[in-house]
């Protein structure tokens, strides 16, 4: 599967990655490799073989439903880039 | 004191021979005085160290003491440390502090252990050889032309160099064992899910796992026991009990049955490194051992299966560093998505945002089924490899890398970089552990013995890695560098 210098495009705005042309025309000859060795995938037969997500397959154990965190909103904003009165600063998104 | 391993420092703190703000001091000093080129470490917590001694001294002298009270080490830049920067060898988080500390960081702390600091790494854990480091490379301290593996080459360095008796390390595709190799001192990384992720900085979650890396077997050990166990904040940890992982240490290794797989010795093999593993193995069969092949068919899938899988999951899991809750932001974005794109590629290196691309390709509508989905049956044929290996012996045993340490510089092209993982990636694949033991030389670079066991054979691996460094010297060699003294 050939890759373009639009999926490089694609895939940075997806990760919302800062890219111009020459890094994504650099990245594109990187990922053809990469996705060269990868496709080798392609060629083992994994018909009737299910998908392994976690190598011991456990499933997802439930707690209860009990308030167990508290508020520690002003120690987790003390390393964050901008706030005020509480809240994160960003542009303005609604004008 | 440099000279000696975590376990006789701890039997020495405990004799009374010295204290631990004696044996804190004399290693910072050695950290001043001979990490400079070395760069292994990225933040040395000096007062933090000195106050922690302090305590430990205190508690033994109230007779408190545990079996690791005052036993200095280094945390690998990944593991959240509250008070201090944690970056993750990232241009990211280089100012970020973290907030909390990681449960390994709260149980070393718990266990009265003093950290001197935080050590240099590949960024956000991506890479062989720690030149992804936005603080720099780490030197192999026997060759500083040589790398010191990675992605915890600082761990590595800094102990094979006598900074510290012990650190810890995350391995997701081979990062404790391939620089533990390279570096000539022993690496171990647990069953995944035996030591909790909560507080270690993500970067393939279905893979990452942190241990030990230390001069001994028996090191590793007594580490291991004080870092395992279930924590309800990782879901992913397992409710199982932890033994005590010294006491099969001693035990005989007669009838033991070894493996080695037919694909660990092919080709691209350095015959110099095969020549190692070989006599090494020998002292094995010398202890009682017997030794047969195995295969393992699905070897050389295990790299384009993991380098779809940890990709994917890396995008997945560095999508929290958008610029607005912690981490770099850039200056005057114009609107939101220019804060985002711009905060990352300011704040990403090479190798993160090459991940981050491939990694959210592969999972984009037209490619997810052709490539996660197919990458995660090849898992499962993989770890069947294993299973059925075990049902046959008791451990498997091959090179932990195909070369020694190669030389700063010399690995540009990434796909030659990734194939170097080619012995150590499908462990973290399958989910099992492994142990890299010093095992000889090539010239002045040293060789690394992996030996795998099945999920939860952590006690028998380290017993296996202890008979082997009871019958030879090669954990007892040093580099110059390490043989300085002040």
């Amino acid at each position: 599967m050939a890759l373009e210098h639009a999926d490089v495009l694609r895939a940075a705005h997806l990760a919302r990655l800062g890219l111009d042309d020459d890094e994504a025309a650099h990245y594109l000859d990187d990922l053809g490799r990469i996705l060269a060795m990868v496709d080798q995938l392609q060629t083992l037969d994994t018909e009737g073989v299910a998908p392994l997500a976690h190598p011991l397959e456990t499933t997802q154990r439930l707690r209860a439903d009990e308030v167990t965190e508290t508020d520690q909103r002003s120690r987790f904003q003390r390393c964050a880039p901008a706030v005020e009165q509480g809240l994160y600063l960003v542009p303005r998104v609604v004008e | 004191m440099h000279d000696k391993t975590l376990t006789e420092l701890a039997a020495g703190l405990a004799a009374g021979e010295f204290s631990s703000r004696e044996l804190t001091q004399a290693l910072l000093a050695r950290v001043e005085r001979l990490d400079g080129d070395l760069n292994s470490f990225i933040t040395v917590t000096a007062e933090q160290a000195l106050d922690a001694a302090d305590r430990a001294d205190a508690a033994r002298a109230a007779g408190n003491a545990g079996p690791l009270t005052g036993v200095p080490l280094a945390l690998k830049d990944i593991f959240c440390t509250e008070g201090v920067k944690t970056s993750a060898g990232s241009k990211m988080l280089d100012t970020f502090v973290a907030p909390y500390d990681a449960t390994v960081v709260e149980k070393l702390r718990a266990a009265g252990t003093v950290s001197l600091g935080k050590t240099n790494m590949d960024e956000f854990a991506m890479g062989s050889s720690n030149e992804n480091s936005f603080f720099g490379p780490v030197q192999n301290p026997w060759d500083p032309n040589a790398v010191p593996g990675g992605s915890s080459g600082g761990s590595a360095a800094a102990v094979a160099a006598g900074l510290v008796p012990a650190a810890m390390g995350t391995d997701t595709g081979g990062s404790i064992r391939q620089p533990a190799a390279f570096c000539g001192i022993t690496g171990l990384k647990p069953t995944y899910g035996r030591v909790s992720r909560y507080g270690i900085i993500a970067y393939a979650s279905s893979l990452d796992q942190a241990g030990p890396l230390a001069r001994t077997a028996e090191d590793c050990a007594r580490l291991l026991t004080a870092i395992a166990g279930h924590d309800p904040r990782d879901s992913t940890s397992v409710a199982r009990g932890v033994p005590d992982y010294t006491e099969e240490l001693d035990a005989p290794l007669a009838g033991l049955k070894i493996g080695l797989p037919r694909e660990y010795f092919g080709e691209g093999l350095d015959p110099a490194v095969e020549g190692a593993v070989r006599e090494a193995i020998g002292v094995y069969e010398s202890l009682g051992a017997t030794v047969r092949e195995v295969s393992l068919p699905h070897t050389h899938y295990a790299i384009p299966a993991y380098y779809v899988i940890a990709p994917a999951e890396a995008s997945s899991n560095l999508a929290r560093y958008d610029g607005v809750r912690f981490g770099h932001r850039c200056e005057n974005p114009a609107d939101l998505t220019d804060l985002y794109k711009r905060s990352r590629a300011e704040g990403f290196g090479e190798e993160v945002k090459r991940r981050i691309l491939m990694g959210t390709h592969t999972l984009s509508e037209g490619f997810f089924d052709a490539y996660y989905k197919k990458a995660q049956r090849v898992r499962r044929l993989i770890r069947q490899d294993f299973l059925d290996a075990f049902d046959e012996v008791d451990v498997l045993m091959g090179p932990a890398s195909p070369t020694p340490a190669f030389d700063l510089g010399a690995r540009k092209d990434p796909v030659s970089m990734y194939l170097q993982d080619i012995y150590t990636i499908a462990i973290n694949l399958a989910g099992i552990p492994g142990i890299s033991v010093p095992a000889g030389f090539v010239g002045n670079r040293p060789v690394g013995l992996q030996i795998l066991g099945t999920h939860f054979a952590e006690a028998r691996l380290l017993n296996v890695a202890h008979q082997f460094q009871q019958a030879t010297d090669w954990h007892l060699r040093r580099p110059a560098l390490a043989e300085e003294t002040l």
